[in-house]
């Protein structure tokens, strides 16, 4: 298997249909990145660890980095420029700004696609289960609380309506 | 390569042996290949094989296909019932975006001896499926895991399936691990099964990971317990016992010295918490 082996891939990215040939060596986050002009998932450690490439592949957050492109042929992939246009995370979106929840903002896509998934589970979480939920994602400015904080006001929020 | 049955996949590792990787949820796998830390010719990603996925009760055990990802294995209410062990182990594998791709059959496969799912099924006595061309065989987990990285596994064969036995008396189950962040690989841990009857601890399955280069089944540790009330000289007993089941390696995690230190706390707490739970169940 040299790197110049190509292989065509169907897959639905954010809602479109996408046909393209693919090396089979490519991770999925670097097809998103280079060939789709997504840049919204970022490429951290690309090893498992940070967390910044974090998209939604058939439903469930994954790391983009660990798995490879060919792997996705006919997924549902979700990445953050998706979820922002849906809508889905606007309130987390506007609770992350409320609460200065970023500052350089490198992790941020990451943190809103696992904080969704969390979201989605629409039940109450203690602060101490939020960190736990989130501890696959790193952020090197804040600290956490700030994010912590803007989860769980957002969390709260949605539960109450 | 994608396999597109297990055959196809039997086909593939009889043909290229130990010049392929089995690729299955790759969370150990594509970090080695991005920092190029590996190169194998060829990958048979095994994703879309269906007769690998799954979680059934058969006769007595639990059969958790190799695919089964440990998020469904969370989700498992098979598994939350009988295999308590397991149910206790599983948030500790790792965060929600590996255990969702992450496979049970991996975790074996790789038998990282800091990971949470090899400690587990040794500790319940599990039995591996291995499939190649030539046929199925059994493997204890007493046998499997013979080092760092290094299974009974041979490079045609492809672990298909785990059983976990079930059946007989209820066992009391404890799961607990210390690591520097949620999630992370785990510098000490227990998984013990204790048989309880009345105050009395009968027999068990206790075992050490994190510590050597292979989860560890600990004799001395059980026999200073078996027969004993878990009461307070039997749990000093016990910590006193781990230095003879375990000499541990020193990493950048921890030294030994620190790291045997950490299971003789576990096996300390690991023992009162089964103390507290068998007075419940009883």
């Amino acid at each position: 298997m040299n790197d110049e082996e190509m292989k065509t891939i169907s897959l639905t990215v954010n809602g479109e249909q996408v046909t393209r040939a693919v090396p089979v060596r490519q991770h999925l986050v670097d097809f998103l990145r280079s060939d789709l002009g997504l840049t919204g998932a970022h490429l951290g450690c690309e090893h498992g660890i940070c967390g910044a490439c974090s998209v939604r592949v058939d439903g469930a957050v994954v790391r983009g980095c660990l798995m490879l492109a060919v792997q996705a042929d006919g997924a549902d992939v979700v990445t953050i420029e998706g979820l922002t246009d849906t809508g889905e995370v606007a309130d987390l979106q506007e609770a992350f700004v409320a609460r200065n929840a970023l500052q350089c903002g490198f992790c941020t896509p990451g943190m809103l696609m696992t904080a969704a998934d969390l979201l989605g589970e629409a039940r109450a979480m203690t602060r101490e289960e939020i960190r736990t939920f989130l501890s696959g994602n790193f952020c090197r400015c804040t600290g956490y609380h700030a994010i912590v904080d803007a989860v769980e006001a957002t969390l709260a929020k949605r539960l109450r309506k | 390569m994608r396999a597109e049955s297990v055959e196809h996949a039997l086909e593939l590792l009889a043909e290229h042996g130990d010049d392929a990787r089995v690729l299955a949820g790759g969370q150990s796998l594509m970090p080695t290949l991005n920092m190029r830390l590996s190169h194998p010719r060829v990958l048979i990603d095994i994703n879309r094989l269906d007769a690998l996925k799954g979680i059934s009760l058969h006769d007595g055990e639990v059969r958790i296909g190799a695919l089964a990802r440990h998020a469904e294995v969370m989700r498992s209410p098979i598994v939350a019932r009988h295999l308590p062990l397991i149910a206790q182990a599983v948030p500790h594998v790792a965060h929600v975006a590996v255990r969702n791709r992450g496979t049970f059959g991996g975790s074996i496969a790789l038998a990282d001896p800091a990971a949470e799912m090899p400690a587990c099924a040794l500790a319940l006595g599990a039995t591996f499926v291995l499939a190649s061309r030539a046929g199925r065989r059994e493997v204890p987990s007493d046998i499997f895991f013979k080092g760092l990285y290094e299974t009974e596994r041979r490079p045609e064969e492809l672990l298909v399936e785990t059983r976990l036995p079930v059946s007989g008396p209820r066992p009391v189950s404890v799961f607990m691990e210390l690591a520097r962040r949620h999630g992370d690989f785990a510098i000490a841990g227990v998984a013990f099964q204790l048989m309880i009857d009345g105050d009395v601890v009968q027999n068990g399955r206790l075992v050490y990971f994190g510590s050597e280069d292979r989860p560890k089944l600990a004799g001395t540790v059980l026999d200073a317990v078996r027969g004993s009330r878990l009461g307070p000289a039997d749990i000093d007993a016990a910590a006193a016992a781990v230095a003879g089941d375990l000499s541990p390696m020193s990493s950048p995690q921890g030294s030994a010295k620190l790291r045997l230190h950490l299971q003789k706390v576990l096996t300390r707490r690991a023992l009162e918490a089964a103390r507290a739970r068998s007075g419940v169940a009883a």
